[in-house]
């Protein structure tokens, strides 16, 4: 089959910046793909699993005589039978020395922490018998009180593990005076609450389910010398060190394949209990194992995401200059740690200052653990948390002090001549342009005439308003630096692989660390390759995603792939270049000083001489005539450390429309105009921008994990936990400005999370925007319908009694709580503060 | 177990079957059809979208028994003589796909679109996929690549249409 290229290559055309169709795409659109459900071996048997239908309960007896008797069933294993050897689901990074982790094993033992935890494996010859057994697995429980509320939890009333004592994980600070980055925020705070402005607000950053549309699947196939395991997963890599380090398996008999892996957002970046079940289940019967999860067990037992309480003080002068910022979160870990756990609210910590010039910065995050499913990154982890916060708060700031949120961003932001530019949390950012970013989105957007078309509305009394929402984020991207890593306590490096193989027919074949799931990379990897070495895009073939292959790699996560991972690409490449100049020099009876490489050609200085690296390959291949003492082969490999994060950022402007009878909304325009460094396929960006709009609109609007008080997931299906379809969604106006890295040879920052980062905040300001003149000043995630009619009601009585405090202070009773929470008649007196 | 029989992709099979295996379990299992896949159990994400007697079906929502004697087309058959259908064409030309595990449903159900309405409005193709969920793409680009196919199969219709007389012609008068 052949894909009909309408965009003829043109060889003087760099290709990096060419809007090239993915190379990918050939099979996909085919169905010739390789997910691993599709995996058949001879003699495999596949797997359900028995799951604990409680949150919260003591394991006192397992039955499985019924089952084994099923037809097809080969086996019943239970947690007992495998505890010596099934290993555990780890954690990367505990955040301090001293958090409290509860031991995660793959197939419980005797304590089920929450709903859907695995309590016995049955092994079938077909998948149907496999689940059919299942339901003959007799279990008996003794149920224990649950902790399912966050707020509950750190009261220590009921505990989600009574052996740890305590509900709280671990209590982690950064703050801008003891770290010298900054002055005291409880100084700048005093200041502001006597003569100037104070704004105090809490926020819910609701629970989301990363619902990639790949349900995950593992195959083991334990017959081999090297135990293959085939799984759909972002970190292939870090899967094979977890189970050699956990199972005593020897890392060197361990080989992980992530084969076509179908979406991750973060939620396939785990080491699952369910591929350390299949693993531990294969090796003890001797047969290839196979477990798909069904929707349903994968939005209950796959890693939830977000679910935070934030406490916000921002202070400011009168004249709009912030000047503090503190922040308290309580962050839901769930019922266990996972790989990133903890670290995922803690990445937020560098970001709620965002791009603004705070004097003084403190943020304190309290991790909780719950009788609920455990909670892990979900695209942006940590970000996209801290620029909800920071992009609402600079919006009430406005609404304080009557001016519009632009211009107080504008007032406070890092100007473009002030990068690189240390923030108060002690980032250093190296460049950016807001302003050239703001500008450009507002034209695009028709800003002005938008703000003229609300105030008509308004004027008018539309009973549809309009309302307009800003988000000018920043990020970091690229994850990470060791060395940084080391000092948080994470348990691995940063660090990326390359390994390029010179071809004797000149074709290169390039090897990567880095595990795609959708991003592209082979694609945009191949545009730098061929650059670089001056080879056709068509010559170039990316490898990954195979430990037996790219051996070495810390996978794809943490927008890094680009900004880690194809750095160590280009240092391959530059070492083979190197290499090549020796034999070139040798072939040209030139001096290796005289010898010059463009677009893909060995030339001598001051003559028209040369070789191409394709002819230099096959010579080196030959070996015929090579200088003494050089190898013959061009191949080289190269690992990659940054040295810093990358700070993309962007302007995003939603103009949103609200029914204020029915409080339903909906969409007008979204405009984005993100500065994420050189582009390398604006194609590729351009999709992983909308993508991630959708993600974070979606927070915005429709998605919550919502359980009921039995630990109850009630979202556990798509009937429930509503995605948003075509219907509910519109085209967006995409842009970019580029202000290249200065910390990347290519000069890239990541676009990865960038969307689901910015336009959450977007979202939720355009709502409020369109109905703060009817007092409100909150609407909490997901805004539905009825949450923003309640809301509407709640502010409308409260601006009706003329009481509203315009300056609410948390001591006075609970801060701008969910108004749906109370009925509108009893909302006066506090839901408003 | 029932005997059933069915074209699938052209190809004839017969098998025996248990009365409740699903159709997309038995493209899957028992004929290989791996390009279709599975994305939930409640039959709201449209990954397994075939066209049954021509018409879209969810796959999962369809027993197996219930194609016997019907002619099935899958995303492995779409493409003809080694050529793309237009709308395979037009996902990859405008970027439609990423992860790639909705996309043969939604190939397959934007087929169904557009053969039910060859010059759709963008809300129109909004809501012709509304069954289909996609997690990666935001829509955007699935959406263009809709209006760019159906812009391929009108003008080729048409010229086959006026070149070669009725050859075109179920298409226009669908």
């Amino acid at each position: 089959m052949t894909i009909t290229e309408d965009r003829a290559a043109d060889a003087a055309t760099p290709e990096i910046g060419r809007a090239r169709t993915r190379k990918e795409d050939a099979r996909l659109i085919t169905g010739r793909t390789r997910w691993t459900d599709n995996i058949q071996l001879p003699g495999m048997l596949h797997l359900a699993m028995v799951r604990s239908p409680f949150a919260h309960a003591t394991i006192t007896a397992i039955n499985t005589d019924e089952a084994r008797k099923a037809p097809g069933v080969v086996g019943v294993v239970t947690g007992a039978d495998i505890k010596d050897v099934q290993g555990a689901v780890a954690n990367a990074w505990p955040i301090t020395a001293d958090q409290k982790t509860p031991d995660h094993l793959p197939v419980v033992v005797e304590h089920v922490a929450c709903a859907g935890e695995i309590v016995a494996v049955v092994a079938a010859r077909t998948a149907a018998e496999a689940r059919d057994a299942a339901e003959l697995v007799d279990v008996d429980y003794d149920e224990l009180p649950a902790v399912l509320d966050l707020k509950e939890a750190v009261k220590d009333e009921v505990l989600a593990h009574p052996a740890l004592g305590t509900n709280t994980s671990a209590v982690w600070t950064l703050d801008s005076a003891a770290q010298g980055s900054g002055t005291d925020v409880e100084d700048e705070i005093a200041a502001a609450r006597s003569d100037g402005v104070v704004i105090e607000r809490e926020f819910r950053q609701q629970r989301l389910i990363p619902a990639f549309m790949e349900p995950r699947s593992t195959v083991c196939d334990p017959t081999g010398e090297q135990m293959t395991v085939w799984t759909s997963t972002q970190v292939p890599h870090i899967l094979r060190f977890l189970v050699a380090a956990t199972t005593g398996i020897p890392e060197s008999k361990v080989r992980i394949i992530a084969p076509d892996v179908g979406g991750g957002f973060g939620g396939k970046l785990q080491t699952t209990p369910e591929e350390f079940a299949t693993i531990a289940v294969a090796r003890r019967l001797g047969k290839p194992c196979k477990y798909t999860e069904t929707r349903s067990e994968s939005l209950l037992s796959g890693h939830h995401g977000r679910d935070q309480w934030q406490k916000l003080t921002l202070s400011a002068r009168k004249d709009g200059t912030v000047t503090g910022l503190k922040v308290e979160l309580l962050a839901d870990l769930g019922a266990y740690i996972g790989v990133v756990g903890g670290g995922v609210p803690v990445l937020g910590a560098w970001m709620f200052n965002s791009i603004y010039k705070f004097a003084a910065y403190h943020f304190t995050v309290r991790t909780m653990l719950t009788n609920k499913t455990w909670v892990d990154a979900y695209r942006g982890a940590g970000r996209p948390e801290a620029t909800f916060a920071i992009e609402r708060m600079m919006d009430e700031l406005a609404a304080e002090l009557g001016r519009d949120p632009l211009e107080v961003r504008e007032q406070n932001w890092i100007t473009h001549d002030e990068f690189p530019f240390t923030s108060v949390a002690g980032m250093t950012y190296d460049t950016g342009n807001y302003e050239a970013a703001t500008a450009k989105a507002k034209a695009l957007f028709g800003y002005d005439e938008l703000r003229a078309e609300q105030r008509r509305r308004r004027e008018s009394k539309d009973p549809v308003q309009l309302g307009i929402g800003i988000s000018t984020f920043t990020e970091m991207c690229g994850l990470a630096p060791s060395r940084i890593l080391g000092t948080l306590n994470y348990g691995a490096g940063g660090w990326e692989s390359a390994s390029i193989r010179m071809l004797a027919t000149g074709k290169v074949e390039v090897l990567t660390g880095v595990s795609p799931h959708g991003q592209g990379h082979e694609t945009a990897w191949s545009q730098i390759v061929a650059d670089r070495l001056g080879v056709p895009f068509e010559d170039v073939e990316v490898l990954h995603g195979d430990t037996q292959i790219s051996s070495k790699g810390m996978d794809t996560y943490g927008s890094r792939s680009l900004v880690v991972g194809a750095e160590a690409v280009v240092r391959a490449a530059d070492k083979v270049i190197d290499k090549a100049k020796v034999v070139a020099a040798h072939l040209l009876e030139a001096s290796v000083d005289d010898i010059e490489f463009t677009a893909g050609k060995f030339g001598v200085k001051g003559t028209d001489k040369g070789v191409t690296m394709p002819e230099v390959a096959l010579a080196t291949w030959t070996g015929h005539n090579l200088p003494d003492g050089v190898e013959p082969s061009l191949d080289a490999d190269a690992t990659f450390d940054p040295e810093n994060f990358s700070f993309p950022h962007g302007t995003h402007l939603c103009a949103m429309e609200v029914d204020t009878e029915t409080g339903a909304t909906s969409m007008r325009k979204y405009v984005c105009v993100d500065d994420i460094g050189t582009i390398i396929n604006p194609l590729i960006v351009e999709g992983q921008v909308h993508g991630g709009l959708v993600q974070g609109i979606a927070q915005a609007l429709w998605e919550g994990a919502e359980y009921d008080d039995q630990g109850t997931l009630v979202t556990g299906s798509f009937v429930d936990y509503t995605l948003p379809t075509s219907a509910d969604t519109i085209s967006f106006v995409t842009d970019h400005t580029t202000s290249p890295s200065t910390y990347t040879a290519l000069g890239t920052k990541g676009v990865g999370e960038a969307g689901a980062i910015a336009s959450t905040p977007a979202v939720v300001n355009a709502i409020v925007d369109a109905v703060r003149p009817l007092g409100v000043d909150d609407v909490v995630m997901p805004c539905t319908p009825e949450r923003v009619w309640k809301a509407i009601q709640a502010g409308r009585a409260v601006s009706t009694e003329g009481d509203r405090d315009a300056q609410p202070h948390f001591d006075e009773g609970a801060p701008n709580q969910d108004p749906g929470a109370a009925s509108p008649e009893s909302t006066s007196d506090g839901s408003q503060s | 177990m029932t005997r059933i029989t069915m074209t699938v992709d052209g190809v004839s099979y017969s098998d025996e079957v248990e009365p409740r295996t699903l159709l997309v379990q038995y493209l899957r299992e028992s004929l290989g059809k791996t390009g279709t896949v599975i994305g939930c159990d409640t039959s709201n994400c449209g990954a397994c979208t075939v066209h049954l007697d021509g018409t879209s079906v969810k796959s999962c929502n369809v027993l197996a028994v219930q194609a016997d004697g019907h002619e099935v087309t899958t995303i492995e058959g779409l493409a003809e003589n080694g050529e793309l259908h237009p709308v395979q064409q037009a996902f990859h030309e405008c970027h439609a796909l990423q992860c790639g595990y909705c996309t043969p449903g939604m190939i397959m159900q934007a087929c169904d679109v557009l053969k039910n309405n060859p010059d759709p409005s963008e809300q129109e193709i909004r809501e012709g996929l509304e069954g289909n969920l996609c997690r990666c793409t935001g829509y955007h680009n699935i959406v263009k690549a809709v209006q760019q196919a159906a812009g391929a199969m009108s003008s080729s219709s048409a010229s086959s249409a006026s070149s070669a007389g009725s050859a075109g012609s179920q298409a226009v008068s669908s």
